[in-house]
């Protein structure tokens, strides 16, 4: 089996007066695990059904290695959907259901049986393929259909949430099973989700949505390092994010006043004017929490002085919403990464100080004076 | 105490009288048994039993005095000695009854057929297409199931006489076909509107042409609603008589205009006869067919 690449440019569709996508272009290239993610009603559902044929869009082209296949219905198509509601026939059996595709062409019986077996196996459901849809749990309805998209040998398997009908524990199960997936049958697959866990974690490249347009396309740690508008800061992962304006810029290290917080040190990857109106975000894994004032041995160090408002000892970290003076709220979590039985160090309404370096903070959204 | 003892424990203290039942009732008795016995003597005694075995003979009693009253010797209300003499003359010298009753199995079986084939496809197409008007259509189409039979049968009557059609066993079949189709189209539409649109678009996209998605998915998937729908629609014709009246025509009669015929000379027990062997013919069908019946009144 062999990939597409699949490019989009300029598409547009419009729901009546609702702009679902709005001028979306995107270069997905051959095997590559996409996805597209956003929250719900981000046109990212949209843009699958339009690449798999059950939506025309009013503008744009979409083309699979170079041929544009605006027009031709999905039966045409080299893709393949994998439903969020898994759509496997319900008067079929397992076996029948994976060889659908396989009748429609007419294989003979032989070669038929062999194949369904095969992806049978690669799913790991062999044993049951004698059994009714209804006689299944939701993961192995899931694994089901992606078994039935798959015989067909596609170039571009397109998936529609399809864990998010699945617990999470299985939800992760699924997700490292569809990777290796992935790495077996080397297509090209196009991932929709709106949980950016599931994204970041099985993701070549991602792309990011909102309101009908693509925010930002990068691989997983840049999305979530380098958000590009506040929009994914917030989204991808937890963020603290403020409104400031640079006071004082030398080379790449530009210094910040956010009204809340005071003035923040921050290192660029280009020399940012003072005047900016910039907006600043630090993780909440980034910034280390600590009883004593640390030691004022590095110039690059931000320090906010607050207190514990709220400790979350979730096991394997504890996140606190800490309390400035100045009255904003920072989010910090910190991992236990030793062993401890002695209860926690820092506890409810304590006064702690926030401290980070400057390049753990970034700048996310600039407008230059 | 083991484990298994002090989960029954746990058992008979959420339930305090199960838990006193269980004490009674020796050691290695389970809360939840005794609770069950509990529940069958109190269903045995309760009013709701008394209804339904009461409802059962209200329905049944007519039934049963047909019954006996076929195998009455001499015909009138007392029993004057068995006898299978009615259904001599049923099976021997009722020759027009029989060629009543194969009209009415003939045009019950070609207007279910033809009302079920078009009832589907009217479902089928006003479910999945969209189309301008498609909710009246939805509407209009339970008007014949509202209004009374007596305006269908007069309005088919001038309708036929309209465009010159003879009366006959034809114009009983189009009538019958006609005030069946809406049944189906309605059955056929409830299982229909369960289904997941995203299986049909499933179909299509594994390379289904739009003809194949309705024969190896559509069709199947709503298959117990087209066989409720056809049986529905064989036992309305089989049984119809004020529309039937209104557009038969010389020589074609059905079963129940003959028996309403014959009632007027008098009831004859060759009639109570035909009713036991309908009756029996009835059950020897539902019998077998009783899982899949419970399978679609579940669907």
């Amino acid at each position: 089996m062999n990939g597409s690449d699949v490019t989009i440019s300029r598409v547009g569709k419009s729901f009546g007066s609702f702009a679902a996508l709005d001028d979306v272009s995107l270069d997905i290239k051959k095997g590559e695990f996409f996805s597209l993610l956003g929250p719900s009603g981000c046109g990212k559902t949209t843009l699958l059904r339009i690449l798999g044929g059950f939506e025309v869009p009013d503008e744009g082209t979409v083309a699979i290695d170079g041929v544009d296949v605006v027009g031709l219905s999905a039966d045409k198509r080299r893709t393949n959907t994998v439903f969020q509601s898994y759509a496997l026939f319900p008067h079929l059996s397992i076996f029948e259901n994976v060889a659908f595709p396989l009748r429609l062409r007419k294989v003979p019986s032989k070669t038929l049986t062999s194949r369904v077996k095969d992806y049978l196996s690669l799913v790991q459901l062999e044993a049951h393929a004698d059994k009714m849809p209804a006689q299944l749990s939701g993961g192995q309805k899931q694994r089901v259909a992606i078994a039935r998209a798959l015989i067909n040998e596609p170039s571009v398997l397109l998936l529609d949430e399809p864990l998010s009908a699945l617990d999470a524990k299985l939800r992760q199960h699924m997700l490292v099973e569809l990777d290796s997936i992935h790495d077996k049958v080397g297509i090209t697959f196009i991932y929709v989700t709106h949980d950016q866990g599931e994204a970041l974690s099985v993701s070549d490249r991602i792309a990011v949505m909102n309101q009908g347009r693509v925010l930002q396309v990068g691989p997983p740690h840049e999305i979530y390092e380098d958000p590009a508008t506040d929009f994914v800061a917030r989204f991808i992962g937890e963020t603290n994010l403020f409104r400031g304006e640079v006071v004082r810029s030398e080379g790449l290290l530009a210094t910040v006043a956010i009204p809340e917080v005071g003035e923040v040190l921050v290192t660029t990857d280009d020399p940012v004017p003072a005047l900016s109106q910039v907006s600043f975000a630090v993780r909440p894994e980034k910034i280390r929490i600590a009883a004593q004032k640390p030691a004022a041995a590095r110039k690059d160090l931000n320090v906010v002085k607050g207190h514990v408002d709220e400790p979350i000892y979730s096991g394997f970290q504890t996140k606190f919403y800490v309390r400035t003076e100045k009255g904003v709220t920072f989010k910090v979590f910190k991992q236990h990464a030793d062993y401890s039985d002695k209860g926690p160090e820092i506890k409810w309404k304590q006064e702690v100080f926030l401290s980070w370096s400057a390049e753990d903070g970034t700048l996310v959204e600039v407008a230059r004076p | 105490m083991s484990d298994a003892a002090l989960n029954a424990d746990a058992a008979n203290a959420a339930n305090g009288t199960a838990a006193r039942a269980t004490r009674h009732a020796g050691p290695g008795r389970s809360g939840l048994e005794s609770r069950q016995r509990h529940a069958k003597a109190r269903a045995r005694s309760s009013f709701s039993g008394f209804a339904y075995w009461a409802t059962i003979v209200f329905f049944f009693m007519p039934l049963v005095v047909l019954l006996v009253a076929s195998f009455d010797k001499e015909k009138g209300g007392d029993w004057s000695g068995f006898s299978l003499v009615w259904y001599a003359k049923l099976f021997t010298e009722s020759g027009e009854l029989w060629r009543a009753f194969g009209n009415s199995v003939a045009i019950a079986l070609a207007s279910a057929l033809t009302a079920t084939v078009l009832g589907t496809l009217a479902a089928i197409g006003v479910t999945w297409y969209r189309f301008p008007f498609r909710g009246y259509v939805r509407t209009l189409n339970f008007l014949p199931m509202i209004l009374p039979e007596i305006v269908i049968g007069i309005s088919l009557l001038v309708f036929f006489a309209g465009v010159g059609l003879k009366l006959g066993l034809v114009s009983i079949y189009i009538a019958h076909a006609t005030f069946n189709l809406p049944f189906v189209f309605l059955m056929v539409s409830a299982r229909l509107d369960e289904f997941d649109y995203s299986v049909i678009e499933a179909a299509r996209d594994l390379g289904a042409s739009e003809f194949q998605t309705l024969m190896k998915v559509i069709v199947p998937m709503s298959m117990p609603g087209i066989a409720s729908g056809f049986l529905t629609a064989v036992t309305l014709s089989l049984e119809d008589f004020v529309i039937t009246f209104f557009v038969t025509g010389p020589g074609a009669t059905t079963l129940p205009l003959f028996v309403y015929s014959a009632i007027r000379f008098g009831v004859s027990p060759v009639i109570n006869a035909l009713s036991v062997v309908m009756v029996a013919g009835t059950v020897a069908l539902i019998l077998p067919l009783r899982n899949y019946l419970k399978y679609i009144a579940a669907k």
